[in-house]
């Protein structure tokens, strides 16, 4: 039984495991996956939060758990990688989109470190329109800024560019 | 020898963590405007999860002979190694946001100095925290230049915040007598004088920025004793406060 189970099968149940805080990405869309490992009897997952203080991780690690082991019937150990440092240059492209349908401005491309002009007319999610301001580099969550868009004169969320 | 001087290092980092921690959550639910309150309390969780961290390496490592919480809750007042600054209570908006200000840069400078230690555990955290305390920075930055520029009353009150703690923020700076040497030596960190220096050429600039004279720091008494374990009165009411539901029953499983 064990040894049918691959790689491939893990990945794709780890697939179906969302973010509590922002239900519409997955932990791999994410980049909170770092490497999977098939063992004698089951799997093994390393994963990173993406701020060192999020209070969802342990939350995050037992949800990754039991739908492995729900899923595919192995025991299944999740381990929280600590030489890995999240960046929010492990969102993938596809995700981002999805944030954006969902609301939250996805955070654009980190090149030379996180700088002010990452916060700068960043594009509202509800509008498109880049003639916003930041309000608040912090918000709801750790991992959320506050904007305000003059066009349409909404406040949106912004997943903040981290490195 | 170094594992006692890495304990007292990581211990006085995470102190500090802990207890400005508590004090930034003081302000969830006071805070002058919304995204203040928000501001605040988010930076008390990252604080407290840069703490948290720290004592579980100290756990990890086996240099306390106890779980991170038992050390972080249950230890007496005396073996706490907190900075003054971080004990007192947060009084106005003005001295809370210059605290902020002040230790903030202090602590980006410390990790950014930890990316290159030879003990492997602060190099780590040193790069996972890195990102986050930019927006620290980023926040203080943004108001003290606004509120150094805000008018008179403004100007004025942020001035009197800076001349009133700068000391004490000194004090985050208090080497070691007994561990210094040999955390320098052994490359651990860069010591706490070499920190202080590139601790004023960090804050020099935006001070400028706001139109704040920083005072003339030689003739200043800076705030030590903390990292000796010798204490303001403010911090055993706050530990008290702090450890009441942990200590109803310290055996509780969370």
């Amino acid at each position: 039984m064990v040894s049918k189970i691959t790689i491939e099968d893990v990945y794709k149940s780890l697939e179906q495991v969302m973010d509590p805080e922002i239900p519409v990405l997955n932990v791999l869309e994410l980049g909170m996956i770092t490497s999977v490992t098939m063992t004698d009897n089951g799997a093994e997952v390393h994963m990173i939060p993406t701020f060192a203080a999020c209070p969802a991780v342990t939350y995050i690690q037992r949800n990754i758990r039991e739908k492995l082991e729900a899923d595919l019937h192995i025991s299944v150990t999740v381990i929280v990688d600590k030489h890995i440092a999240w960046e929010s240059n492990r969102i993938s492209p596809e995700a981002k989109e999805k944030l954006s349908a969902f609301g939250i401005a996805p955070p654009r491309k980190v090149l030379n470190g996180v700088s002010e002009e990452l916060f700068v007319a960043v594009p509202c999610p509800h509008c498109g329109s880049t003639d916003t301001y930041l309000r608040a580099p912090f918000g709801s969550t750790l991992c959320r800024a506050i904007h305000y868009c003059k066009s349409c004169g909404q406040i949106f969320e912004h997943f903040k560019p981290l490195d | 020898m170094l594992n006692k001087a890495l304990t007292d290092l990581l211990t006085k980092m995470a102190d500090d963590e802990l207890i400005l921690g508590h004090r930034n959550s003081e302000w969830t639910g006071l805070g002058p405007v919304m995204e203040e309150d928000i501001a605040f309390s988010s930076m008390a969780q990252d604080k407290i999860g840069h703490a948290w961290a720290l004592y579980n390496i100290m756990e990890e490592k086996q240099l306390i002979g106890q779980s991170a919480d038992m050390f972080a809750f249950c230890r007496a007042e005396k073996d706490f190694k907190c900075s003054h600054l971080v004990e007192l209570p947060n009084a106005g908006y003005d001295f809370s946001l210059m605290r902020h200000f002040l230790f903030d840069h202090a602590e980006a400078i410390r990790y950014e100095s930890l990316q290159d230690s030879s003990f492997e555990p602060l190099q780590h955290l040193s790069k996972k925290v890195k990102g986050e305390l930019k927006y620290h920075t980023l926040h203080a930055n943004a108001w003290v230049m606004q509120l150094g520029k805000g008018g008179e009353e403004s100007y004025d009150r942020m001035q009197t915040a800076l001349n009133e703690i700068i000391g004490l923020a000194a004090g985050i700076f208090e080497p070691s007598k007994d561990y210094e040497d040999i955390l320098i030596a052994e490359k651990v960190y860069p010591g706490e004088k070499e920190l202080y220096t590139r601790w004023l050429e960090s804050i020099y600039p935006v001070l400028v920025k706001s139109s704040l004279n920083l005072p003339d720091m030689a003739g200043l008494t800076p705030g030590y004793g903390g990292r000796q374990g010798k204490h303001t009165a403010y911090l055993a009411p706050l530990l008290k406060e702090m450890g009441e539901v942990f200590n109803l029953d310290v055996d509780a499983n969370w």
